[in-house]
């Protein structure tokens, strides 16, 4: 075991390596120029010059990277070209209120996914199945804008249940994870039901419901630890989309999380924040899915680790 | 055609193929019904102060932000968001089985640097990747398909190579083993059958994401092109006026998700009629 | 990037035209008590408050409360009038100012302000270590190429001979002057913070101006408080003013709606335009202005067949105007100039090229391209370019030309438009143009002559006359305050000559829409001040501290 994380965590350091190498070809590549947008519009040619030579723009590709490398290893990512702020700052403001979202998101999406999904295959075919399945649908299909909103609508400015956005306390989190949570919810619900579908019909199973074995012991004992497994990756992989659909969900609750710094770095091509923020999240993603993989053999015995 | 008989007598399953055959052919019949070109900014369209109609007898689904006729804008639309959805995930999901599939059976050096790889590309935050790439290469159909099939592998890959792990682990593919069985019959005999099922909830369920993914990048630049439609950009642009005009969400929305219901009724049915535990006791 | 201004357009005229209205004073305001706070909202951050450096709409105006310079706006007019200076001298020949400072004005640290730091501070914007984006507007002071270039250790053109004394000397004659001494740019900061804090002094800023920063928690809230010891007497009037960030426009008016915030400071949501403007609760809190904007579409004269006149005439001809502007929900007027109408300069009895199909299918197949032809129109990806884009794409195909639309991100359109064959056409909202000061100038030097059209440049269209050129340089000469009304007249001429070339098809004048609680208020005209976005900050005053 120590041996296979050890292994894993230098793959986790070489494929954060090529995550960087990568985004900062592809960044250079790009047509817009950010010394242009650091130097402003009344900026002559010589003075958009002289900013991309304070910037380091006007080295070769290899020694920018070098540079950014070597940095990077003493924990420096660098000032923002437009904000002034290092980048790290950055990053540790809004941290926090991310992972927080993310988590919560999970708990959500795995606890209308799991429940769903198992009670969909339990009644298999039945019109309650079909009732769960096609909301699930409902959820995946739906954008998160309008789900956001309405939940806003209905939860906050009617009912007054919740703030309308924020950050803070508890009551701050719900809709945000709840938004979150059902879109992937539905993606769980459906793989869950298929996966429990898939244990059901495993011999094992038939015995112990032959054996006249307690319903609800059959399934948290024997079904769900041996369905879990897909979600468990699946898990791993929703770190990766999560940055894509964060975005959205924190402008709509006024969440202060990466997403939108990442959007207006974007915007700007502010490359030291665009790398920052490419970089925080593969760790996240390698790391989630390195957690996933140490997991799985913890539910399933029968899968070693090599 | 033991599958299609089967098919044939699941009504529900049918309902499915009826609905998802007629969005198909409603999208090749466009330029016979639409009632107005799909980029026309039709007078009379908006209100005076440019907000958009509700559905009437002139317009059927009524129309959208610009004054355009939102029926004949789905129905060009349908083209679009069919291939896409098709094609791209149809894309994501060889691929990313294939790698699955190879790496999970054959682990050892080759699994490795294959799973690796997937590690690697999943690492990027897809919508910087996106983004990225959206502002290299220019907007095209194919170049949305193509980067929604490279975003959208990874995962693929990972879910059936874990699946694929766990079942090479099983005591009948060892008994398999043990009997002599070549690799490639193991492999599409007995564990290809087994992930049938899981590929399939994957793909089906995959078609409604990539429809609304390629709103977003339509929306980053590298989407379809205006004014060309797509059910993904025309939810994408109504979306905020949701409240206000509610049809410019409703009937996009609501396509989507008849999409992807009807995809997924054939999707369960076929995968029931797969499956290989299961063949022979319907 | 986007500079955004709002002109003293309606106010300021209205006040010209009916002198019954009589013009905010501090006494008007004298009842006014202090105290109170307000709490404004914007999408996006502030990212910073470093007057040097901040740049965007958003944070222009709250520097403008934190920091002071040299001159200032009289509050709801374009007029300038001295504001750290006491007074000021121009001499004969217009190459040199001498600043008179005002005495006994303190920094927030409690510090002295001098003339020491007024020299700094410019110096500091003009170093290229900065990287200040308003450095290229101080180009005649004397000496700015040789301190730019590193060659004189100090920046000639700005002189101390006392503590109160800044004497600026020009290398040219340059009429916008005042108003250079008016802009961000050149606000007044200490330089032992700016030293202390270094490239975090855009979020600890120290200043002379109403308020001063309390707390700025990345993100999230940036806290204003009222600056005790603010030379003005009896300003500001809120105690407070606490900025929120990073929530849609959407949700922010619901909170508006439900009490819990005073100005949404990005506006009425389109999606929502109608409904609140059909309220009566909400219809009259609302505040219309001008703004000192131009939506354009710039032709790229070095690509074929924008190579000609004929061409560029006929796409000025065959965009319906009217209907753009309705499909932004009227908020904006038709435009047929680069000026726009609250801009010194600006004719009012040009009438432009008229929406006429037939006369720009005349115009193509006096070109030879009766047919019509394909091209790219670029436009920044953030709503609603795309859409009026699509709507100027719309016109263009009944006269045969197929535009296909190239919605990219800011970066990448600015980079298309800067080079020499980039971007055929190019739709300007949202990247440019909103003047940075109330002069006509400021419309033409960047992107419409022919410094800007150069590789990297802003002069989209690559448009560059010789002679246009020269009656620009003419007109900046004239530095005589008696000359004001001849120079406005001047530039309006090189305008509305330039249309005859149409570079550029002129689409609309963009208005400002503010709507705001009923916690708060200020007076007509003041509150929606011309230079101040989304309200004058310093002006407002919290009605239940009545």
């Amino acid at each position: 075991m120590p041996a296979y994380v050890a292994r894993r965590l230098i793959q986790v350091a070489l494929i954060l390596l090529g995550v960087a190498a990568i985004t900062y070809l592809l960044l250079y590549m790009l047509p817009a120029d950010p010394a242009r947008m650091v130097a402003g519009r009344s900026a002559t040619k010589d003075q958009v010059e002289l900013v991309r030579m304070q910037l380091g723009l006007d080295r070769p590709i290899w020694e920018q990277f070098g540079r950014y490398l070597w940095k990077l290893v003493q924990g420096d990512l660098g000032r923002s070209y437009l904000q002034r702020t290092q980048v790290t700052e950055l990053l540790a403001a809004r941290l926090p209120a991310s992972l927080l979202l993310m988590v919560g998101a999970i708990f959500c999406e795995l606890l209308i996914g799991l429940t769903l999904g198992t009670i969909a295959a339990l009644r298999r075919n039945s019109a309650v199945d079909q009732g769960l399945m096609i909301a699930a649908l409902m959820f995946i299909s739906t954008p998160q804008y309008v789900i956001s909103l309405t939940l806003i609508y209905v939860f906050a400015y009617w009912l007054g249940w919740f703030p309308i956005g924020g950050y803070g306390e508890f009551k701050h989190l719900v809709l945000p994870a709840v938004t979150l949570g059902l879109l992937g919810g539905g993606w769980y619900a459906r793989v869950t039901r298929s996966s429990v579908i898939e244990v059901l019909r495993q011999d094992f199973i038939r015995t112990a419901r032959a054996k006249g074995l307690d319903r609800w012991r059959i399934v948290s004992v024997h079904i769900l630890p041996n369905a879990v497994l897909p979600i468990i990756a699946m898990v791993g992989i929703d770190i990766g989309y999560f940055m894509g659909s964060i975005v959205v969900v924190e402008s709509v609750f006024g969440w202060p999380g990466i997403g939108q710094l990442t959007w207006q770095a974007i915007q700007q091509i502010d490359i030291p924040i665009i790398m920052g923020v490419t970089l925080l999240s593969a760790c996240a993603i390698v790391l989630g899915n390195l957690l996933a993989d140490l997991v799985a053999p913890l539910i399933d015995p029968r899968i070693k680790l090599r | 055609m033991s599958v299609w008989r089967g098919l044939v007598r699941r009504r529900v399953a049918m309902v499915g193929l009826v609905v998802a055959v007629g969005f198909v052919v409603l999208a090749l019949a466009a330029p016979i019904i639409a009632p107005y070109a799909p980029q026309e900014m039709v007078p009379g369209g908006m209100t005076a102060d440019g907000s958009p109609l509700p559905p009437s007898d002139r317009f059927w689904f009524g129309t959208d932000v610009l004054g355009r006729d939102l029926l004949s804008r789905m129905l060009y639309g349908a083209r679009t968001s069919l291939l896409v959805g098709l094609v791209a995930n149809g894309l994501a999901l060889m691929a990313g089985t294939l790698i699955g599939l190879t790496a999970g059976f054959l682990r050892g050096v080759v699994g490795s640097v294959l799973m690796r790889s997937t590690d690697l590309m999943m690492a990027f935050p897809a919508l910087i990747l996106a983004i990225v790439i959206a502002s290299l290469v220019g907007p095209s159909v194919k170049n949305v398909i193509l980067v929604i099939a490279l975003v959208n592998t990874g995962p693929v890959a990972r879910v059936i190579y874990a699946e694929t792990t766990s079942l090479a682990e099983r005591e009948f593919i060892a008994a398999e083993r043990a009997l002599g069985a070549g690799t490639a019959r193991i492999l599409f005999r007995h564990i290809l059958p087994h992930l049938l099922p899981l590929i399939i909830v994957w793909g089906t369920l995959g078609i409604s994401t990539t429809v609304l993914f390629e709103a977003i990048l339509s929306f980053l630049g590298v989407g379809v092109r205006p004014p060309d439609p797509s059910w993904g950009n025309i939810v994408f642009d109504g979306q905020s006026y949701f409240q206000t005009a509610p049809w410019l969400v409703f009937f996009p929305g609501f396509a989507v998700a008849l999409l992807a219901l009807s995809v997924n009724l054939v999707g369960d049915a076929l995968r029931d009629l797969l499956d290989p535990t299961l063949r022979g006791r319907h | 990037m986007k500079r955004l201004l709002v002109s003293a357009s309606l106010a300021a005229m209205m006040i010209a035209a009916a002198p019954a209205l009589t013009p905010w004073s501090s006494s008007a305001l004298a009842d006014v008590k202090q105290g109170g706070e307000m709490t404004v909202t914007f999408k996006d951050d502030l990212i910073t408050l470093d007057p040097a450096i901040g740049y965007d709409w958003k944070n222009w105006s709250v520097i403008k409360s934190v920091f002071d310079g040299l001159m200032d706006y009289k509050p709801g007019t374009t007029e300038l009038v001295p504001d750290l200076a006491e007074s000021y001298d121009v001499s004969d020949d217009g190459l040199t100012y001498t600043f008179k400072l005002r005495h006994g004005v303190k920094f927030h640290n409690g510090r002295e302000m001098t003339a020491a730091d007024v020299k700094y501070s410019l110096e500091r914007t003009c170093n290229p270590a900065t990287q200040s984006p308003g450095a290229g507007y101080y180009g005649s002071l004397a000496g700015f190429d040789d301190f730019q270039a590193g060659k004189a250790k100090e920046l000639a053109g700005v002189q101390t001979p006392d503590d109160y004394t800044v004497k600026i000397v020009l290398s040219r004659p340059d009429a916008t002057l005042l108003h250079l001494m008016a802009l961000n740019f050149s606000f007044v900061v200490p330089k032992e913070v700016v030293e202390a804090e270094g490239a975090d002094f855009g979020h600890k800023p120290v200043g002379t101006g109403a308020f001063k920063v309390a707390e700025w928690t990345t993100g999230q809230s940036i806290t204003l408080e009222r600056n005790q010891d603010y030379y003005k007497q009896g300003e500001p009037h809120l105690d407070k003013i606490v900025f929120q960030i990073g929530q849609e426009p959407v949700v922010n008016l619901l909170r508006l709606q439900k009490g819990e915030i005073d100005i949404p400071g990005d506006g009425i949501p389109p999606a929502k335009f109608t409904e609140v403007m059909n309220d009566p609760k909400w219809k009259d809190l609302v505040i219309v202005a001008d703004q000192l904007q131009t939506g354009y579409v710039t032709m790229n004269v070095n690509i074929k067949p924008f190579d000609n006149v004929a061409v560029r005439q006929a796409v000025n001809m065959a965009i319906n105007k009217d209907r753009i502007v309705q499909v932004i929900n009227n908020r904006a007027v038709p435009a047929n100039q680069p000026l726009p109408p609250s801009m010194p300069g600006y004719d009012k009895s040009f009438k432009g090229y008229a929406y006429d199909v037939e006369g720009a299918k005349a115009k193509l197949k006096e070109a030879g391209l009766e047919k019509g032809f394909e091209t790219d129109l670029y436009v920044a990806n953030t709503d609603p370019q795309p859409r009026i884009a699509q709507a100027i794409q719309q016109d263009l195909s009944t006269i045969g030309i197929k535009a296909n639309i190239r919605a990219q991100d800011q970066g990448t359109v600015i980079a298309a438009g800067g080079k020499k064959d980039g971007a055929p056409m190019i739709w300007s909202g949202g990247m440019a143009w909103i003047a940075d000061f109330p002069d006509p100038s400021n419309f033409y030097t960047v992107i419409l002559g022919c410094g800007g059209a150069v590789e990297g440049g802003w002069n989209w269209s690559w448009y560059c006359n010789k002679d246009l050129d020269k009656r620009a340089d003419e007109a900046n000469a004239m530095t005589n305050p008696a000359d004001t009304d001849k120079r406005a007249a001047a530039w309006g001429k090189i305008f509305t000559d330039l249309m005859t070339d149409a570079p550029w098809a002129p689409v609309f004048n963009e208005k400002a829409y503010v709507i705001h609680s009923a916690r708060i208020a200020g007076p007509e005209g003041i509150f929606a001040d011309p230079i101040h976005i989304p309200v004058n900050y310093d002006a407002v005053y919290a009605t239940d501290a009545q």
